[in-house]
């Protein structure tokens, strides 16, 4: 089993807490995991990923091959494009549907969509307001993981132990947030 | 044995305060910040309390960190590839001096400049200065290398360069830990004047790092992470270094049998396991993240041995960091590939923060120059770099640390006027302020923008020897009080910005602004930690 996902967004938006739940989740199952990020220039507000790579058995690079993930998990839908040539032909793309608008040349919103569309397995969803109506507007990060979670081979309740380690030291109402996040997210994926 | 899940500078951290670290010694940068992070934040290190401050620069860093194994402690510093240019005096000396306690250097080194200048090799400073250098290929063996180092480093009394790449420092992994080796206690250099590196004793000094050197070709800790391994191929043998060898793995399988492959981890040169791969195959690939330093000299002058591939024919690309489809393109294996990215996907550089008071500075600035024809503004390095995208495009120079002050100096010389540095507090106190000293000895009529954000904000918010003192330093270094303006980047004070900008264009002589205003980043994350305390 193995599963190579593509973390993508906006520096700031909470990637690094996608890739730290899913890594807790997999030290939980005893996964082997390699987990690449971007710090320095580029988080300031410039485009950020993550490589995030699970399997049964050790991995080698660092790093995902072109044309190879399984999944791109992306909080902003423009973001969710540019790692396309790393997405396999039978891989998904899950994709928050709102826009990080910080450039003058933002492209037009519908044509990001309808080139998202054109990918065969794909799932687009407003997780900003999925997130607001869970508590916090600021969980739309984890709403997107909850979207992403029937792709990633994991027990979701794995996921849900991970977000109580990683949000615990932040207070019980920060963890409920994050946990209905995670289950609006998921629902919305209908599996 | 405790797993934890670890950066690859993580490991590293963690690895010396298991091998009995007694000091760190650092300036941020990336991608070797989280060493000392990591540091700073364990209570293991907390507990025994290991000297772990930040350092005005990485000379001073080098330079704290031989003093540490001066006193037979173990001690390692740690920088980003371009810091080790500033420290390479303190480094190069300290194989002549060579150590007490065991000294790592670790340099990590930016291939593809992801956040860097430049994307140099520091392999190239360990074989300059005649000493080891250990390259590790994954986590685990970053954190299991580290206590060889120091081990290494106190058997033939060198410092050990210790290099990574980004990829490594920024990639985490679970890591199993060893166990906890004491702390050495205090105990001076047993010959009285192995550190006096005066002429008649450097020319002994040398003669012993020299012959050193020729040993360490054989020492056994630092060929166990040096390994061949055969496979039925006789066409093409494949070298490859460090991280270069997971890529490579990516490709040929975790239990390959098909090629002969050297793998090379430690330096210098391992020659027998490379006699190993050349004696039995027609030619040899060689894959290593930077440089080509080990095909190079695999090559020689003549070019006119065994056939050689690597970035030197363009079998890899020149430049740029590796990745595992870059590799298996040289291998001649089938490559898949995704999508193309859509035209319409547009760029998104870093960018100021929204309320960042570098864009407040450079507004004024920008405003300040247009009653001026000529004029240029040196840059340094941290945020306020980003002063040379749009809008501002408002910087002419950016080369490395402290040089924005000095080029105007230069620039000043050549008759540019106005000539203006822009720097920020932490870049001015690691090597600013000795530009700054030039400047007043000469009376030079530049104009010195210190951008003072009162953090290292540019590698997550350190803390700068500035805060607090900039006004002092600048009066201490001599430049007149009444030319040493102090503003606040705010938009509102934006009028009286250009007013005061201007006036010291025109005094033709040493001016310091002082734009003092905290780091939106540091200043909320300070908020956030006041109401969770309450």
């Amino acid at each position: 089993m193995k599963t190579d996902i593509i973390i993508s967004g906006v520096g700031g938006q909470g990637i690094l807490s996608i890739a730290a739940t899913i890594g807790l989740a997999a030290v939980a199952n005893n996964l082997y995991l390699k987990q690449s990020e971007v710090h320095g220039m580029s988080q300031r507000g410039g485009d950020v990923q993550s490589h995030f790579r699970l399997s049964d058995t050790p991995i080698a690079s660092d790093l995902i091959p072109f044309g190879k993930a399984d999944l791109i998990i992306s909080v902003e839908p423009m973001e969710s494009l540019r790692y396309l040539p790393w997405l396999s032909k039978e891989g998904w793309i899950v994709t928050n549907s709102v826009p990080m608008i910080n450039i003058p040349d933002y492209p037009p919103l519908d044509d990001i969509i309808s080139e998202i569309k054109k990918i065969r397995n794909h799932l687009i969803i407003d997780a900003d307001s999925i997130a607001k109506d869970a508590g916090s507007s600021k969980a739309g990060n984890i709403v997107i993981l909850g979207a992403a979670s029937p792709f990633i081979q994991m027990p979701y309740n794995s996921l849900e132990d991970a977000i109580r380690k990683l949000f615990g030291k932040k207070g019980e109402e920060i963890v409920n947030i994050n946990l209905k996040a995670l289950k609006a997210g998921r629902e919305v994926s209908g599996k | 044995m405790r797993n934890l899940l670890l950066l690859g500078d993580e490991a590293i951290a963690q690895a010396a305060l298991d091998a009995g670290l007694s000091g760190m010694y650092a300036y941020p940068g990336t991608p070797s910040t989280e060493i000392m992070e990591y540091i700073q934040s364990s209570a293991q290190a907390a507990e025994r309390n290991v000297h772990r401050e930040w350092s005005a620069n990485e000379k001073t860093a080098m330079e704290a960190a031989l003093g540490m194994s001066y006193c037979g402690k173990r001690a390692m510093v740690a920088m980003k590839h371009v810091g080790l240019n500033v420290a390479a005096d303190a480094f190069i000396n300290s194989a002549m001096t060579g150590v007490n306690g065991g000294l790592v250097v670790v340099s990590a080194d930016d291939p593809s400049m992801h956040s860097s200048q430049n994307e140099q090799d520091s392999r190239f400073y360990a074989k300059f200065a005649n000493v080891p250098c250990m390259e590790p290929s994954n986590q685990q063996e970053a954190y299991e290398m580290i206590f060889d180092a120091f081990e290494l480093s106190e058997k033939y009394k060198l410092p050990v360069l210790f290099r990574i790449t980004t990829r490594l420092a920024h990639s985490r992994a679970s890591v199993s830990l060893k166990g906890q080796i004491p702390e050495k206690k205090l105990s001076l250099p047993a010959d009285p004047v192995q550190f006096v590196l005066l002429p008649s004793i450097a020319r002994k000094k040398y003669k012993y790092l020299i012959e050193a050197y020729e040993k360490l070709k054989y020492e056994i800790r630092l060929s166990k992470y040096n390994s061949f391994k055969d496979g039925p191929k006789r066409d093409m043998g494949i070298i490859a270094c460090g991280i270069a060898h997971n890529y490579l793995l990516e490709n040929i399988g975790l239990n390959n049998h098909e090629y002969p492959v050297l793998k090379i981890s430690s330096y210098p040169f391992p020659k027998d396991l490379i006699k190993d791969i050349t004696g039995r195959c027609k030619s040899v690939l060689v894959l290593e993240e930077g440089a080509p330093l080990v095909e190079e000299s695999l090559r020689g002058i003549l070019d006119d041995g065994i056939k050689v591939f690597g970035r030197m024919d363009g079998n890899v690309p020149r430049d740029g960091e590796l990745n595992p489809s870059i590799v298996a393109k040289s291998l001649g294996m089938e490559t898949s590939y995704g999508k193309e990215v859509p035209a319409l996907v547009k760029n998104r550089p870093p960018s100021f923060c929204k309320g960042c008071g570098h864009s407040d500075v450079f507004n004024a600035l920008i405003e300040a120059l247009k009653s001026y024809e000529s004029g240029s503004v040196f840059s340094d390095i941290g945020c306020y770099t980003l002063g040379a995208l749009p809008p501002y495009n408002s910087i002419n120079a950016c080369v490395d640390m402290g040089a924005s002050v000095t080029m105007a100096v230069g620039a000043a010389d050549a008759g540019l006027f106005p000539s203006v540095s822009v720097i920020g507090d932490s870049t001015f106190t690691h090597s600013g302020m000795t530009g700054l000293l030039d400047a007043v000895i000469k009376g030079s009529p530049v104009t010195i923008i210190i951008s003072d954000n009162s953090t290292t904000g540019m590698t997550g918010g350190q803390e700068s020897h500035a805060t607090g003192r900039l006004d002092q330093i600048c009066r201490g270094l001599g430049v007149d009080e009444k030319h040493i303006r102090i503003i606040t980047p705010l938009r509102k004070n934006h009028e009286e910005n250009v007013h005061v900008i201007k006036e010291e264009f025109e005094f033709r002589g040493v001016s310091v602004i002082i734009a003092q205003r905290e780091c939106i980043q540091t200043a909320t994350k300070k908020k956030r930690a006041e109401s969770s305390n309450r």
